[in-house]
């Protein structure tokens, strides 16, 4: 018994140090990124973007970037631009990596990502209408961008998704109210 | 008098200077035009019929003029001169937008020789006119040239470009590192560091040796010496306007004929 308890502690422990945090004290969204698995010769993993835009196509924050960070002499900076439309939006003026959104590179499968209003990459945000972006380039490969609209904040939680033809696969967000 | 005017200027091209805009497509080519670091790029720069084509001759770099975003000066490397192209690389190590300009500025003249009737024609600067050009010259024609190629890269976030107030020059007012397919970009005009109404532009596409037709786009800049292009397709373009007036900087010359050429990319 007294193990049972103190497992649950330790997970529950666990849980919030990862920055999971219960839905009940703040708003958030959960993204869900899939990168599609490519029967090629030569395959490199994408570079990803993950943004969220308002309707006027202004960046109200960058969620995630996932890019070559180890490469000798940053090399791997040169490719950002291929993110073409993170790149113009938002990219270009910002210096990474940047603690809690840039990270390396991921492999094909889906990629689940937390975020908490007013903690980390996810800022407070104004009620109005926002559009999750998430765009993906691939050496010699190609290019995607799959945008998810939605309305915030969202009185009952929400499920809603797209899917990429190509470079992406199912792109799913969750707002959690 | 007449006949003057009427003779087309064959060996501009062999200077490079555009003197006339059914002449030859001069151009500046470069690697990249948007870049997410500081690195090297590496330029052609041609006089030719075709878009992006070497055909004809290589340009003169000799006025060639790379500005960094802070002001200062970059210094071409690895510059070679071919039969039909001129190489060059630039390590651009700043943040901010680059503009390599290659800009031209001579008198054209042309007269009959007292002694032998002979038509002649000369080119040169206004210090030379009166050594090279003789004193009783007959029918003596002077008119001057003003022309600027240029191309613009960025590196990161694009930075403010100093203006040259001088001649026929672009003013982008959505930056060179912002054209995108399908979206519509604006761009102002100014002689001399003044918006210029009535220019007629064209903006050809990329590959003119594969299509049948040229099929440029034709703008001619409004009252506030604007003009603006929705991008068909993605590429490189290669954006000309063409001016004359009579402000010229040497008393000779009654015309001052400008010319202005832009290559800019257009990403999908």
């Amino acid at each position: 018994m007294a193990s049972a308890i103190a497992s649950t502690r330790y997970s529950l422990a666990l849980g919030t140090g990862l920055g999971v945090v219960p839905a009940v004290f703040a708003a958030g969204l959960n993204i869900g990124v899939e990168i599609p698995r490519m029967d090629v010769a030569e395959y490199h993993r994408p570079y990803v973007a993950a943004w969220l835009e308002r309707a006027d196509n202004a960046v109200a924050g960058t969620l995630a970037v996932w890019y070559e960070v180890k490469k000798r002499d940053n090399e791997g900076v040169k490719w950002l631009k291929d993110m073409r439309q993170w790149w113009r939006r938002t990219g270009r003026e910002l210096s990474v990596p940047i603690d809690g959104i840039t990270g390396p590179t991921r492999p094909a499968g889906r990629h689940d990502l937390a975020f908490s209003e007013g903690t980390g990459p996810l800022p407070k945000l104004p009620a109005g209408s926002y559009k999750l972006v998430v765009e993906a380039s691939r050496e010699s490969g190609g290019r995607e961008v799959v945008t998810v609209p939605f309305d915030w904040p969202a009185k009952a939680p929400v499920s809603l998704k797209d899917q990429g033809k190509s470079e992406l696969g199912a792109i799913t967000l969750d707002l959690k109210p | 008098m007449r006949i003057a005017y009427r003779l087309t200027f064959c060996a501009a091209a062999l200077c490079g200077l555009l003197s006339h805009a059914q002449a030859h497509n001069v151009w500046l080519k470069p690697s990249s035009t948007v870049l997410s670091k500081a690195e090297w790029i590496t330029v052609d720069a041609a006089v030719s019929n075709d878009l992006f084509f070497f055909n004809h001759f290589p340009l003169n770099i000799e006025k060639l003029a790379v500005t960094a975003p802070d002001g200062g000066t970059v210094q071409p490397e690895n510059v070679s001169r071919g039969k039909l192209r001129t190489v060059f690389d630039l390590n651009l190590t700043q943040p901010g937008t680059y503009r390599l300009a290659v800009a031209n500025a001579s008198l054209n003249a042309s007269y009959k020789d007292r002694a032998t009737g002979q038509t002649k024609r000369w080119r040169g600067t206004l210090d030379k006119l009166a050594a090279e050009v003789p004193a009783d010259a007959v029918d003596l024609a002077v008119t001057e040239s003003v022309s600027r190629i240029e191309t613009f890269v960025t590196v990161g976030k694009p930075s403010a470009l100093q203006p040259i107030n001088h001649g026929l020059e672009l003013v982008p007012v959505t930056s060179p590192a912002d054209l995108v397919q399908g979206e519509k970009a604006t761009f102002v005009l100014h002689v001399d560091g003044k918006p210029a109404p009535g220019i007629e532009v064209e903006v050809i596409a990329d590959g003119t040796r594969y299509r049948n037709q040229i099929d440029p786009v034709k703008a001619t800049t409004d009252a506030q010496g604007r003009f603006s292009v929705t991008w068909p397709a993605a590429g490189l373009y290669w954006i000309e306007a063409s001016a004359k007036d009579g402000k010229t900087s040497a008393a000779p010359a009654k015309e001052r004929r400008l010319s202005y050429v832009a290559t800019v990319e257009v990403l999908p």
